[in-house]
């Protein structure tokens, strides 16, 4: 029981590391990046190749991966998204999805379509053994990161002036303009913080999970932006929470339901959940003075 | 008294329908400058004009003897330009502090600090309520906020949109003593107006705009007294 809420809190860390990616894109640029998941898949290449051919260690090669990726997200809005800022957001869906192909694709051309086994970056760290209890440590590391990356990031949106700008481009792009504020570098740099945090979250993806192909991100990113959805998207905080019980849902329904139907349960909380609360759980919803 | 905006045959295209039809006018350093006209007259148009959120099709727009166009909206606050938008459009989920921050975007933060004083004495609302989410203040502190915010970018001249909109008559006498005070304090106002009665009252100098043309101009008193403006303008 425990082992399994264990298990549940570090898959839903991991979802809420990239849900945190897309609630971010969302609230500032209001697109859904679907590419968002391959951005995770490409970490963990990145990470995997850093540590097996030029044999960096653990700490190196994830921030490696991150700093790729960071580049990654910042040319990807360049080239994608930056030329669709008026167009409908209906293009810039479609545009995304073409991405999440490119990348695939890229992927599969680099590394090929066989699975790569991951190794375990976080393995050097000792599994904590209480009684019967064993608490991996991939799972300490993965929550404990979480914590961080929340904790970083409501401090950077509620006290930096970057933070703030972006908090204000995300509510009224035309009035921030007004304030001086460059809402393209605003959104480059929403998408550089969103992209870093899914190399991160490929990096703990794969130790947990150690196989390694194109479409590994493709699910992940799914379950993520429901995640986001689910707590509310937009919302920090939301996106958190959603991952988390997204992951423990999940850990819960595959261990005493089935696990050919957890997904499948997982969607069906998400529907109830929007039919209840359709701004998700955190979502905002201010009623506004005039 | 020098010429600080000046604006020449400006026309403005929503696609295909042309919103401003080649309009001259200029404001000149310290004045307050009015301009009034119907909805649809094309007013809030040549306001974000000027602030670059929109394009021109034609025509030049100067300030402080430098042209506007093609400068970026974000810049254009840096050239000394401040537009208080239509409708406040205050950051509602930011606190009050938050917001005059954002207003001082551009600035370091001694300076920012600085200007912050300054907006707390005009606006002491704002200051009792500094740490409240804008979003709950009351119609005429948002429009306080509004102005306070656009302030804090330390313009030479501030364009004003429909500042009185939506407020009651109490809160509209304030908020135009405030505008007289901020002028009074050395900013250059432009000032976009439906109230024309109190716009032109406190103008130097007002423009008269009807369907994208500048069909009347003069001393807001002059206009005051003008037969034809005050039948469409001031109700008889």
């Amino acid at each position: 029981m425990l082992t399994y809420l264990i298990n549940g809190l570090s898959l839903g860390s991991v979802y809420a590391i990239i849900a945190l990616g897309y609630t971010m894109v969302y609230g500032i640029a209001k697109m859904l990046n679907f590419a968002h998941g391959d951005v995770i898949m490409v970490g963990g290449y990145v990470a995997f190749c850093s540590t097996s051919y030029l044999g960096l260690g653990p700490i190196p090669s994830t921030l490696f991966a991150v700093v790729v990726c960071t580049v990654l997200g910042i040319v990807v809005e360049r080239l994608a998204y930056k030329p669709l800022r008026n167009a409908t957001s209906l293009a810039v869906l479609i545009t995304a999805i073409g991405v999440s192909y490119f990348l695939q694709n890229a992927a599969l051309l680099i590394w090929s379509s066989n699975p790569k086994s991951f190794p375990n970056l976080v393995g050097s760290i000792p599994n904590i053994v209480i009684g019967e209890l064993v608490i991996p440590s991939t799972a300490i590391v993965t929550v404990i990161a979480n914590l961080l990356i929340m904790l970083t990031l409501t401090m950077f949106t509620g006290r930096t002036k970057m933070g703030k700008a972006m908090r204000a481009v995300s509510e009224d792009k035309g009035a921030a303009q007004l304030m001086g504020i460059n809402v393209n570098r605003t959104i480059s740099v929403t998408f550089a913080i969103g992209s870093g945090l899914a190399a991160i979250a490929g990096v703990l993806l794969c130790s947990a999970y150690p196989t390694l192909m194109p479409t590994t991100g493709s699910m992940p990113g799914i379950k993520a932006f429901t995640a986001a959805v689910f707590g509310g998207i937009g919302s920090i905080p939301g996106a958190m929470l959603g991952g988390i019980l997204l992951g423990v849902i999940e850990i819960f329904a595959k261990a005493y339901i089935s696990t050919q139907l957890s997904d499948a349960i997982v969607f069906a909380v998400l529907i109830v959940v929007l039919l209840v609360k359709p701004t998700g759980l955190l979502g905002k919803k201010v009623s506004e003075k005039v | 008294m020098a010429t600080m905006l000046k604006v020449n045959d400006l026309k403005v295209h929503y696609g295909s329908i042309q919103a401003i039809k080649g309009i001259s006018f200029e404001v000149n350093e310290g004045e307050i400058v009015t301009m009034i006209g119907a909805n649809g007259a094309g007013k809030s148009t040549t306001m974000n004009t000027v602030a670059g959120l929109l394009k021109p099709t034609e025509g030049s727009i100067e300030f402080l003897g430098k042209s506007l166009i093609g400068i970026a909206p974000h810049k254009v606050v840096n050239e000394g330009l401040s537009l208080c938008p239509e409708g406040r459009r205050i950051f509602q989920h930011l606190t009050v502090l938050e917001n005059l921050e954002m207003g001082a975007y551009t600035r370091t933060k001694e300076e920012a600090d600085e200007t912050l004083q300054k907006v707390y004495n005009l606006f002491p609302r704002l200051k009792e309520r500094y740490k409240q989410i804008a979003g709950t203040l009351s119609g005429g502190e948002q429009q306080m906020l509004a102005m306070g915010r656009a302030l804090m970018s330390r313009p030479r001249l501030m364009m004003l949109d429909e500042p009185s909109m939506g407020l009651a008559p109490i809160l509209v006498d304030q908020i135009f003593d405030i505008i007289v005070n901020m002028n009074k304090a050395g900013t250059t106002i432009l000032l976009v107006e439906q109230n024309a009665q109190m716009a032109l009252s406190v103008a130097d100098r007002a423009y008269v705009l009807e369907t994208g043309n500048i069909v009347n101009s003069g001393s807001g008193k002059d206009l005051l007294s003008d037969d034809s403006v005050r039948r469409a303008y001031l109700g008889g």
